[in-house]
């Protein structure tokens, strides 16, 4: 532990603190704004906590002189509060008017938005009001200056009025100077030693001014009393709800941030790394800085399910992880947004909570691919990264993604490869057939088999037809005899590297690799609506 | 002095970050440019076995965002220069889906009319830069030294649509590597593919595919590899170690990417050109150098 200490790994530690959690240097990156709404809402906040809510712990501690209606105190407490303010309205614009594109914003959000909107806006009402009450005039007048003859206290209560914002009709403008002069004479002997003049709580006295003329009624009303549960109670409700709130994030975020800064992954027992990726879950506050610049992003414009962002990812997952159940159609949707992911690693850079994402979706994924529903998206080369971890899952578990989206997307065309089966050579009425403009182009083969000779994939099997089903130009012909579903059921689609070997080969100009991808599109279709078929027929739910 | 958005896709950035920081520092010594947009995304690649709508968004989304920039595009993928090559060949012709991604296209902000060229750093290399102006920076010229060059399929095929260069008789990457001094060999299945496209889907045959090619690179007396593409690079480094891990008594044949291999012989260092970071050890590379020219 000393030796940790006192290594190089303190530096880094300290300059995590310093750069990463304290000033936020990756949002600054980001966008100056949002760095500003950040900034305003942190230091607001947390300044506010101490110097307001725990000032006779905290602040008493620090200065010997600290009296909450004193200055720079009294100032303070109102230029925090503005500056949360400030933050709040900054979110809320970026929220709800910015339009940012992929910024999504959640019940958590506007709770969070929300909570501290409540919190900041009754604090100002609440010393709004009481800068204008009577009542509290009255309470402080007679506890700090009772001895003071009725005249005397007229002359205070003027000068309150004319000066310290102050709304009571028992006294009436305009005020004689020298009862002013009395007054302010009183007010320096008995109130000021404790009393900071109320115009430097500006926007508490800005907020008093503007409700001056309700303030009579307001005050009979006891309003004093009202907002003061209003704005005690939401502090309370912030607080006891914090755990289970985006808030959390206060506590979570720096030490996601500062746990990142100095774990290496590969040193670290796996059971360290688990309790920091429970942590990690809690660290997000959803600010959708990954979503920006998620690398699948486009695929989530063409999918529109939002678990292919990254940021929408996280509640899911942090549901599986507290062993909640997902319905069958959100498993789907996270099982096919955690794996449409080109694994680019940017969302774990960007993150300004230092979350390892990274991690997350490798460890999520695997899990969710073997208990979820088959997910069409194993057999693209988003695998690849899965292909290259493959060492991570154990050997006789780790075809069955694979095998499950074979049967799901290719499998039940299979009997029609059959050799023994009769062919009907009548194309089928309104039958699929892959008619996207140039990959049209099978009509042209006139079955010279060089697409197969060149094919590596065919040149890399003793028994090609065997493991393949057909092969390119027996699938060009297919699709001439109008027998798609057949070339569908092709383990060659799958098997196809891509590589154009065949297409470039074709003295025929047979677009034969464009013609296998669409054959895939097809064939992954039919599971889509397959899907949506049983789903109308209530299969969900 | 050139000018190019530079596209290094999904894998560099995460998993073969040496060939951006080599690629770079190459550029650098012949004054082209780089200009990099943030927003770019996946080229589409990896989404196009499944998705074709995901794949010529995402493709047509990052040359909207070069076009509006008024650059050309510097590619280091052999896949996403494909994917977009193939994109931009698809966007050309008319129908519902291309209006489609124009319609989102637009809803973003952003304009597409096919005006961006996209080049392959190979390309740009070769063409703009040009073999006379690569040897006057080549200070050390290999000796004695057997490349097997990688061309990799997405650059090559279809040649109608990517026109990089001859498809039966290429010969760009060769000059580029001869003009370090080294020597490119010819070898058996040196235009096929690395095996890569079915990494993680059928890793039988991608590894197949690879040991075919190493039997015939280490056959032709081939010291290295050399690639222009992170999905040839990995197959080739990688994967090729986990592979040789697993069979006892197989000999590996190292991978050296382009900018690697060409920054060495021109004085770069070592650490700039990230050596330490391929998988398989290149180190004894530098010892085919020879001394500085005068
Ligand atoms: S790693 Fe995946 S989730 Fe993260 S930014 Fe890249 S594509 Fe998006
Ligand atoms: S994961 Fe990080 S970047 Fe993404 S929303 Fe959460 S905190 Fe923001
Ligand atoms: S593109 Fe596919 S079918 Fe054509 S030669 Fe390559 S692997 Fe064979
Ligand atoms: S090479 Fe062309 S013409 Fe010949 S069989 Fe294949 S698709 Fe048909």
């Amino acid at each position: 532990m000393l030796a940790v200490i006192f290594s190089a790994k303190i530096v880094r530690l300290l300059q995590a603190f310093v750069l990463d959690v304290l000033l936020q240097r990756k949002i600054l990156k980001e966008s100056v704004l949002r760095w500003a709404m950040h900034m305003l809402i942190f230091w607001g906040f947390i300044l506010l906590l101490f110097m307001h809510a725990l000032g006779r712990i905290v602040t008493d501690a620090l200065f010997s002189n600290y009296e909450p209606t004193l200055n720079p105190y009294f100032f303070l407490r109102d230029l925090f509060g503005l500056m949360v303010l400030a933050g709040v309205v900054v979110a809320v614009i970026r929220r709800f008017f910015l339009k940012i594109p992929r910024l999504m914003t959640s019940s958590m959000d506007k709770y969070a938005i929300g909570i501290l909107a409540v919190i900041i806006l009754s604090g100002f009402l609440l010393s709004g009001v009481k800068i204008t009450s009577k009542t509290e005039f009255s309470d402080m007048a007679e506890e700090y200056a009772g001895w003071l003859s009725q005249e005397e206290l007229r002359a205070l209560e003027s000068y309150w009025v004319s000066d310290q914002g102050l709304v009571s009709s028992d006294v009436t403008r305009p005020f004689a100077a020298d009862v002013l002069d009395q007054g302010k004479q009183a007010h320096e002997s008995y109130c000021a030693y404790c009393h900071a003049p109320a115009k430097s709580a500006f926007a508490s006295y800005s907020t008093g001014k503007i409700l001056s003329p309700a303030a009579g009624a307001m005050d009979r009303a006891g309003f004093v009393g009202i907002l003061w549960y209003i704005h005690f109670l939401s502090c309370f409700i912030g607080l006891a709800y914090l755990p289970f709130s985006k808030m959390l994030h206060i506590f979570s975020t720096p030490i996601t941030i500062m746990a990142n800064a100095v774990m290496d992954e590969k040193k670290s027992k796996p059971e360290n790394v688990a309790t920091r990726q429970i942590i990690e879950l809690d660290a997000c506050t959803h600010c959708c800085t990954c979503s920006l610049y998620c690398s699948a992003m486009m695929g989530y414009e063409a999918r529109q399910n939002t678990y292919i962002l990254p940021s929408e990812k996280i509640a899911p997952l942090k549901a599986l992880a507290a062993g909640r159940d997902l319905n069958e159609a959100e498993t789907r949707a996270i099982v096919e947004g955690i794996y449409l992911c080109t694994n680019c690693d940017r969302c774990t850079v960007v993150c300004p909570s230092g979350i390892n994402l990274r991690q997350l979706w490798l460890n999520a994924r695997e899990r969710l691919l073997q208990q979820g529903p088959a997910e069409p998206l194993v057999l693209s080369q988003l695998s690849f990264v899965r292909g290259l971890n493959r060492k991570k899952t154990p050997a006789d578990i780790y075809p069955l993604p694979l095998e499950k989206a074979d049967n799901a997307v290719s499998a039940k065309y299979r009997p029609l490869l059959d050799p023994d089966r009769s062919i009907d050579l009548t194309p089928p009425a309104g039958g699929q057939q892959p008619t996207s403009g140039f990959e049209n182009t099978f009509s042209y083969c006139f079955g010279c088999q060089n697409c197969s000779t060149v094919c590596p994939v065919v040149g890399n099997y003793e028994d090609p037809q065997e493991q393949l089903g057909l092969l390119p130009h027996q699938i060009m012909c297919s699709l001439g005899l109008g027998l798609t579903e057949t070339a569908m059921g092709a383990k060659m689609i799958w098997d196809c590297l891509t590589c154009y070997q065949c297409q470039e080969h074709c003295p025929q100009n047979v677009n034969v690799t464009d013609i296998l991808y669409e054959l895939k599109y097809m064939a992954v279709a039919g599971v889509d609506e397959g899907r949506q078929n049983h789903d109308q027929a209530g299969g969900l739910r | 002095m050139m000018r190019y958005s530079f596209f290094i896709g999904c894998q560099i950035p995460s998993r073969v970050p040496q060939y951006e920081t080599a690629a770079r520092a190459v550029l650098k010594n012949f004054g082209v440019e780089l200009a990099d947009i943030r927003q770019f995304n996946c080229c589409g690649y990896p989404m196009r076995n499944v998705d074709k709508k995901a794949f010529l968004l995402s493709s047509v989304k990052n040359l909207a965002l070069s076009e509006n920039q008024g650059l050309d595009m510097l590619v280091l993928c052999n896949c996403c220069f494909g994917a977009l090559k193939n994109a931009e060949h698809i966007m050309a012709e008319k129908g519902p889906l291309q209006d489609e991604v124009l319609g989102k296209i637009r809803e973003m902000g952003l304009n597409y009319q096919g005006k961006t060229r996209i080049r392959h750093y190979l390309s740009v290399l070769y063409h703009d830069t040009g073999i006379a102006a690569i040897k006057k920076q080549v200070h050390k010229t290999y000796k004695e030294l057997n490349i097997a060059v990688q061309y990799g399929c997405h650059a090559l095929r279809p040649s109608s649509v990517t026109q990089f260069d001859d498809p039966v008789a290429p010969s760009l990457f060769d000059e580029l590597v001869a003009a370090t001094g080294a020597k490119s060999v010819d070898w058996t299945n040196k235009l096929e593919c690395c095996g890569a496209p079915l990494m993680g889907t059928n890793d039988a045959l991608s590894a197949d595919l690879f040991s075919r090619k190493r039997e015939a690179a280490i056959k032709a007396e081939a010291d290295f590899f050399c690639t222009s593409c992170p999905y040839c690079q990995i197959q080739f480094d990688t994967v090729q170690q986990m592979l040789v891990e697993d069979s006892a008594g197989q000999k590996a044949l190292p991978s050296i990417l382009f900018p690697q291999l060409l920054g060495l012989s021109m004085n770069i260092d070592p650490q700039t050109l990230g050596l330490g970071a391929n998988k398989l050890d290149i180190s004894k590379i530098e010892s085919y150098l020879s001394k500085d020219k005068e």
